[in-house]
């Protein structure tokens, strides 16, 4: 199996699928010419010319509204968010239309397009360029929204969302783009809705999507060195549809839950895993569920603050002993 | 008016079962007169009167189980018998739920009890409302807490005034394995009860796996309704489902305590042959000059006597593992495992090292007669500082048994063989018994449980110490 990065791992999916089904394009800032400012896109435009590799204004309202009417019209259009903090600006044309055509219509149009880009923070860009969306967009029916944590995830997600009838707000993490992997060659999708087993444990299932997940496999092994507590980890990696099960079964087996994410807390992903736990899993509880998130601030630029605000190891470790009643 | 409790029989009791009512309402009873029959997790007893006046109210019906504390009855005097006391008293089923609501009703302060019908039952009651709220056992719970507890199958116990607080697995768990949760400490906040507060209570076998062996159902009565629905076969199977079998209280009690020694006390063995030859001899002399027949004189009671006098040589096994720490024990006494219908009790003879044969005779034919009858008071079976359990009479080899916790060892005892031995060079006819000390790891080691099993051994085969000491 290859190993390649989160980075190749998107370019090879998207290449692939432009190479199989010519109604895939991209539009998106800088991503012919120069790249892509994240170097997702480099070589595309090469390799298939300017009318499936274009280069847009910033305007992304503009050409976030023109990729839902090629998708209305058949194509299946990829667009690329700089950084999804920019997306708020495009936020009336997904949230809008992309979210409601097919419901508007009846059935008798979709919009099969993925808008990508990254997601979160850890790189000192300050409040304005570090947001999570994945609570935001998922709230919205008509929306899925995935967020893949390994490049073999990457690549048969992407592959999956290219070819999905609805829009898909495909998250990467940015942080995340240089990390290497091994990736399944060929047509190796995966499917939305299902959640995964990182790591097996019994005493606590660790809960995230993203690049916490890797934050909890280094509290898993940690946990097991210094404190004899086997943590199941699960990598949600799809926000919506969602794979309740997953969770369910794991806490059936552990009784106690931690969940982690960058984003925060009130009105979060975190929010609704542990209610789903505590709807479907009660009588399985030994504790509370616990919840780990980012600071309730806008995020901050010095990277001691920026640092503080995301959640820790240790803060992770002190939620996995509260919820073994280990520590008050 | 007197209100009877469910009366404490010993410390391990927390609950009882009102077997049934020796009076009727409206009888007058006399101070110390026997009003009902309960039975414990391991005997029955009568329960009496602690004043005279007239049977005025049962608040439990016959074959209700209930913790400790809870009132079951009042004695009223003679003129008090009014009206609404016998409306209710007629039916005992339905004044079931009387005393929580009733004890709801004094403290909610204008707020509604749960059910109509409960609130009735609490007017009907006013007086035993009020003693029960002011009798020092019972703090009274709110109706949320009574209704709650009531469906965790788990009525409120004597001084507890708060809900009770447990993980949703805990609550589940409890249900499924019959655990009573009111004494068990919570260690999560507020008290919480946690799942490892209860863990060393399971089985570790599923409540399913647990289920008693099924036995063939053309053999259970056509009319038998369960009260429970059958266990299902085994996926694929074609065999008929099994019939299940409530366990008795006995049977529950053995079962749960023997779980409890297996699992926390590591258990070792030895192992060894008793020539008792002179003991048989010694106890045919002694039974020949012995007119009465309850003092004659058994294998098992100079078993018993030898264990007694070996375990004066070592105390360290005249203990009880508890919290880490080993509890000497002043007094050496030893129980006897008795055999009774749905279990095992071990009544005990006190300070056996002390007591001369005949009287070991004479106390271990009476405590084994009440075991089988049911007349053992708690007093007389819990307690004990070393166990023997002989299973002679049924032609065993050798058996090893499981120690009965907190004790430090039990002894087992195999039948008495004739056997050829070798004794001056020639082969003769022995009788040889094989004896083995099941011990506690924690509390000693195989050199020490050794040597007082050859001290048990030293006394049996010269049995005139037996006498002597």
């Amino acid at each position: 199996m290859p190993v390649m990065t989160y980075r190749e791992a998107l370019r090879t999916a998207m290449a692939d699928e432009m190479e199989r089904d010519e109604s895939v394009l991209m539009l998106g800032e800088d991503i012919g010419v120069y790249g892509g400012t994240h170097i997702i896109t480099d070589g595309l435009l090469e390799r298939f010319g300017p009318k499936r590799v274009i280069d847009t204004p910033i305007a992304e309202g503009g050409f976030t509204g023109a990729a839902i009417g090629m998708a209305m019209c058949g194509l299946r259009p990829i667009v690329e968010m700089m950084t999804w903090n920019f997306s708020f600006q495009a936020a009336d044309q997904i949230i809008q239309n992309a979210a409601k055509l097919r419901y508007f219509s009846g059935g008798q149009t979709s919009v099969p397009m993925v808008i990508r880009g990254p997601n979160g923070g850890g790189v000192q860009l300050s409040a304005q360029h570090t947001h999570s969306l994945e609570g935001f967009y998922g709230h919205f029916p008509g929306l899925k929204v995935v967020s893949p944590v390994t490049p073999a995830d990457a690549k048969g997600m992407m592959l999956t969302a290219i070819r999905d009838p609805d829009p898909v707000i495909f998250l990467e993490a940015g942080a995340l783009y240089g990390t290497k992997g091994d990736v399944p060659e060929g047509d190796e999708t995966v499917p939305f809705g299902k959640a995964r087993v990182a790591r097996e444990g019994t005493d606590v299932t660790l809960i995230a999507y993203g690049r916490q997940v890797n934050l909890l496999l280094r509290v898993a092994d940690h946990l097991a060195e210094n404190e004899k507590v086997e943590a199941e980890v699960i990598d949600l990696r799809s926000i919506r549809p969602f794979d309740a099960d997953a969770i369910v079964e794991s806490v059936r087996k552990t009784h106690r839950a931690v969940v982690v994410q960058e984003q925060w807390r009130w009105f979060s992903v975190a929010s609704e895993v542990a209610a789903i736990i505590q709807e479907q899993a009660f009588d399985d509880l030994d504790a509370p569920v616990e919840r780990v998130s980012g600071a309730e601030v806008p995020a901050p630029y010095a990277r001691n603050l920026e640092t503080a605000a995301f959640p820790s190891e240790e803060q992770i470790v002190s939620a996995v002993r509260r919820a073994l009643y280990r520590e008050g | 008016m007197p209100t009877v409790i469910m009366p404490k029989m010993g410390d391990g009791m927390d609950e009882g079962t009102l077997l049934r009512w020796l009076k009727e309402v409206g009888q007058d009873v006399t101070e110390g007169e026997p009003i009902a029959e309960i039975e414990t997790d391991k005997v029955s007893i009568e329960i009496e009167a602690t004043e005279g006046g007239v049977f005025t109210k049962m608040l439990v019906g016959e074959g209700d189980t209930v913790p400790v504390g809870t009132p079951i009855a009042t004695i009223g005097e003679e003129a008090a018998t009014g009206a609404a006391d016998e409306a209710t008293s007629a039916e005992p089923a339905a004044a079931e739920a009387a005393p929580a609501d009733a004890e709801a009703a004094t403290t909610t302060n204008g707020r509604e009890p749960a059910k109509r019908e409960e609130a009735a039952v609490a007017r009907a009651a006013p007086a035993e409302a009020t003693q029960s709220a002011a009798a020092p056992v019972s703090q009274p719970p709110t109706a949320d807490d009574a209704k709650s507890e009531q469906q965790e199958g788990a009525a409120p116990a004597a001084g507890s005034g708060e809900r009770l607080r447990a993980s949703p697995l805990v609550k589940r768990l409890a249900a499924e394995h019959g655990i009573d949760l009111q004494g068990v400490a919570g260690s999560g906040p507020g008290g919480r009860i946690v799942k490892d507060d209860i863990s060393h209570l399971l089985t570790g076998a599923s409540p399913a796996a647990a289920a008693p062996a099924a036995e063939p159902a053309a053999e259970a009565p056509a009319d038998a309704a369960p009260t429970r629905p059958a266990a299902a076969p085994a996926a694929g199977s074609t065999r008929p489902p099994g019939t299940p079998r409530e366990l008795s209280r006995i049977r529950r009690s053995t079962g749960r305590r023997m779980a409890e020694s297996k699992r926390n006390a590591p258990h070792f063995y030895v192992t060894s042959e008793v020539d008792m030859a002179p003991a048989a001899a010694f106890r045919e002399q002694v039974n020949s000059q012995v007119t009465d027949d309850a003092s004659k004189v058994s294998f098992n009671d100079l078993i018993v006597k030898a264990c007694a006098l070996a375990l004066r040589d070592f105390p360290n096994l005249n203990t009880s593992y508890e919290d880490d720490r080993l509890i000497d024990h002043p007094s050496i006494d030893i129980n006897v495992a008795v055999a009774i219908e749905g279990g095992l009790i071990a009544p005990f003879i006190p300070n056996a090292d002390e007591k001369s044969l005949g009287t070991i005779a004479r106390m271990a034919k009476d405590l084994i007669g009440r075991a089988r009858n049911g007349g053992l008071t708690p007093e007389e079976f819990q307690g004990g500082t070393l166990t023997v359990s002989n299973l002679g009479m049924y032609d065993v080899e050798e058996f090893i048994g499981v120690i009965n916790p907190p004790q430090a060892a039990i002894l087992a005892v195999g039948s008495i063989k004739e056997t050829p031995v070798v004794a001056n060079g020639k082969i003769v006819v022995g009788q040889r018994m094989n004896i083995t000390l099941s011990a506690d790891h924690r509390v000693s080691d195989g050199a020490e449980v050794a040597r007082c099993l050859q001290a048990i051994k030293h006394f049996l085969e010269n049995p005139m110490l037996l006498a002597l000491s």
